[in-house]
């Protein structure tokens, strides 16, 4: 699994130029990244190169952080890539909390990030119909 | 130490009785002969000195208001030639003129024995390092608890207010053993400390002694968790002496008034009737040895109630309940009586720690609205909006069912509400009325 850190955002101005520039000015790598926004706040979801460092210095920063532990697949990018990996986790009763895909790519897959419900059954079925899980060291490198 | 002074602290109710009523005769003889105001009050309402002779003839007499200071400002309403004082001090008004207090030198001698009687019941003693960093000046808070810890003969640390990294150092350095400050300060050093990697352990903190502004019991755990030390509650105000009115004991269950020097009452702040034993309404001073600026059933606008029954400390005085909110904080909102006190309950029930909160009051057309503004903190947040929706929800409920309002409630950043050093600021009141 992947660990994936979150951050509370107010929904004010220059809120996130302030994460990405703490970030950068630290050497840290941006791979993924999406956000969940209602009228008041908004959830900022990271994935980086080095998570726990990551969470230092945006603490430092005054900032609330999680971390949670996500999956990380890859799946042949062409149409119906992403059906063929969703088809599986939902044939198996696993529920998605939310999904969202890499900046960067590599070879001809695309990689997806995926929070779900029962995380340890859901590696093991997609191991189990050929869709490749990554590893924490697999992310980084990208 | 116990007690600083076992034959007044733990006198027995007949003698007290009987101290109190020989006390407040001659104060009431001394205000209507020297104190004009009071004499026209007590003629208005067609009383004399000589009506004054029982505890219960107390109710008999008219209120004093911080107003009736303000009216008599400066000197007025003191009732002694000027030539006797020697100490003034003032509270800043936010509205309108300053209050002034004058103290004669038997004034300064019982408010060094009252701060002591507070301070040994923090466990005070001769070998103590106190850090006083209430502000010295006209506030009555540094130099009030200043007299009573070098009448102990505790060490004084006279640091004052603020300046908190050099609090801190001087803490660690000096080997600080009581912390005298206000609550909302002492939590500001214990956020401090840690961003400074100051430990509780490096420190040698024993006890504090907080107060100047209500506080919650959660409140108090959180201190005493973060700075490892018991954590007393201690009442005063400038216009009967400053601090040294009243404070806990070990035991925490309630602040011991010192009787023998001050009589408390507790109203319904409308009526202006007095209260049966036990009932929550305003407390009413009245002071009994002071010279400089007695006061005659003084509205202290505080609202808490009273305990009679013996603590078991063995002090025998009246205690009174932590303070839970002002009848002047006190916004109303849509008809309903809020306190800033009622909402910071309701938060620390839900989590392990005190989130910093502020109440923003708005008309918005015709209607009130309440926002409550909650920093997140690392136990409320989580990476999914669902949960965060639901906490917000349950505040929102929680506050709705605790206030018999609705208010919006909005998570906000850490650290992006204001922190100040002396009282926080919990309400915005943005109504143009």
């Amino acid at each position: 699994m992947v660990k994936q850190i979150s951050v509370f955002l107010e929904n004010k101005s220059g809120r996130l130029a302030n994460v990405t520039r703490t970030l950068g000015m630290n050497n840290i790598d941006i791979s993924a990244l999406s956000i969940a926004d209602t009228t008041d706040f908004g959830i900022l979801r990271l994935i980086v190169n080095d998570p726990d460092k990551a969470v230092d210095v945006l603490e430092q920063e005054g900032f609330t952080v999680a971390g949670t532990d996500v999956l990380a697949i890859a799946v042949e990018d062409k149409p119906g890539g992403l059906s063929e990996a969703l088809t599986v986790l939902e044939n198996n009763s696993i529920g998605i909390e939310y999904i969202y895909a890499f900046v960067g790519k590599c070879s001809n897959e695309a990689l997806v990030i995926l929070r779900v419900d029962e995380p340890h059954k859901a590696i093991e079925i997609l191991g189990k119909n050929n869709i490749k899980v990554l590893e924490q060291e697999d992310v980084y490198k990208l | 130490m116990e007690y600083w002074n076992p034959a007044c602290e733990c006198m027995d109710r007949d003698e007290m009785t009987r101290i109190q009523t020989e006390r407040l005769i001659e104060t009431v003889k001394r205000v209507y002969f020297n104190v004009p105001s009071y004499r026209n009050k007590m003629q208005q309402k067609g009383i004399e000195p000589g009506d004054i002779k029982t505890l219960d003839d107390l109710k008999k007499l008219p209120f004093t208001y911080k107003q009736d200071l303000r009216d008599n400002y400066p000197y007025g309403m003191f009732a002694v030639p000027l030539s006797e004082i020697v100490r003034i001090h003032a509270s800043s008004g936010t509205t309108g003129k300053q209050t002034v207090v004058g103290y004669t030198r038997k004034d300064l001698d019982t408010w060094a024995e009252v701060t002591a009687r507070t301070l040994a019941c923090a466990g005070t003693d001769k070998s103590s390092f106190i850090q006083i960093a209430y502000g010295y000046g006209l506030f009555t808070g540094g130099l009030g608890i200043h007299y009573g810890a070098e009448r102990i003969g505790a060490s004084v640390i006279p640091i004052s207010g603020g300046n908190t990294k050099r609090q801190l150092q001087i803490m660690k350095d000096f080997g600080t053993t009581i912390l005298a400050c206000t609550p909302s300060y002492a939590l500001y050093m214990a956020e401090e400390m840690e961003e400074a990697g100051i430990k509780k352990e490096d420190l040698h903190l024993k006890a504090g002694i907080f107060g100047a502004e209500p506080w919650s019991e959660q409140m108090r755990d959180e201190i005493e968790r973060r700075l490892g030390i018991l954590a007393i509650d201690i009442y005063g105000l400038s216009e009967v002496i400053g601090p040294g009115v009243a404070s806990e004991c070990k035991y925490k269950c309630g602040l011991h008034i010192h009787e023998d020097h001050f009589i408390p009452e507790i109203i319904n702040p409308e009526t202006e009737e007095v209260l049966p034993p036990g009932s929550l309404g305003e407390l009413v001073f009245t002071t009994i040895t002071k010279e400089g600026l007695p006061l005659i059933r003084y509205r202290t606008r505080d609202i808490t109630s009273l305990i009679y029954d013996i603590c078991k400390c063995g002090r025998t005085s009246v205690r009174m309940n932590k303070v839970s909110g002002r009848t002047d904080d006190m916004i109303i909102i849509r008809g309903v009586n809020v306190f800033p006190s009622q909402i910071e309950s309701v938060l620390l029930d839900l989590g392990e720690t005190a989130p910093h909160y502020q109440l923003i009051v708005d008309r918005v057309g015709k209607l009130d609205m309440l926002e409550v503004r909650v920093e997140m903190t690392q136990y409320m947040f989580s990476d999914q909006v669902r949960n965060i929706e639901n906490t917000e929800k349950k505040i929102r409920n929680a506050i709705e069912s605790t206030l018999g309002i609705s208010a919006k409630v909005k998570l906000v950043e850490p650290k992006s509400i204001e922190r100040s050093e002396g009282k926080a600021k919990r309400v915005v009141d943005n109504r143009k009325i």
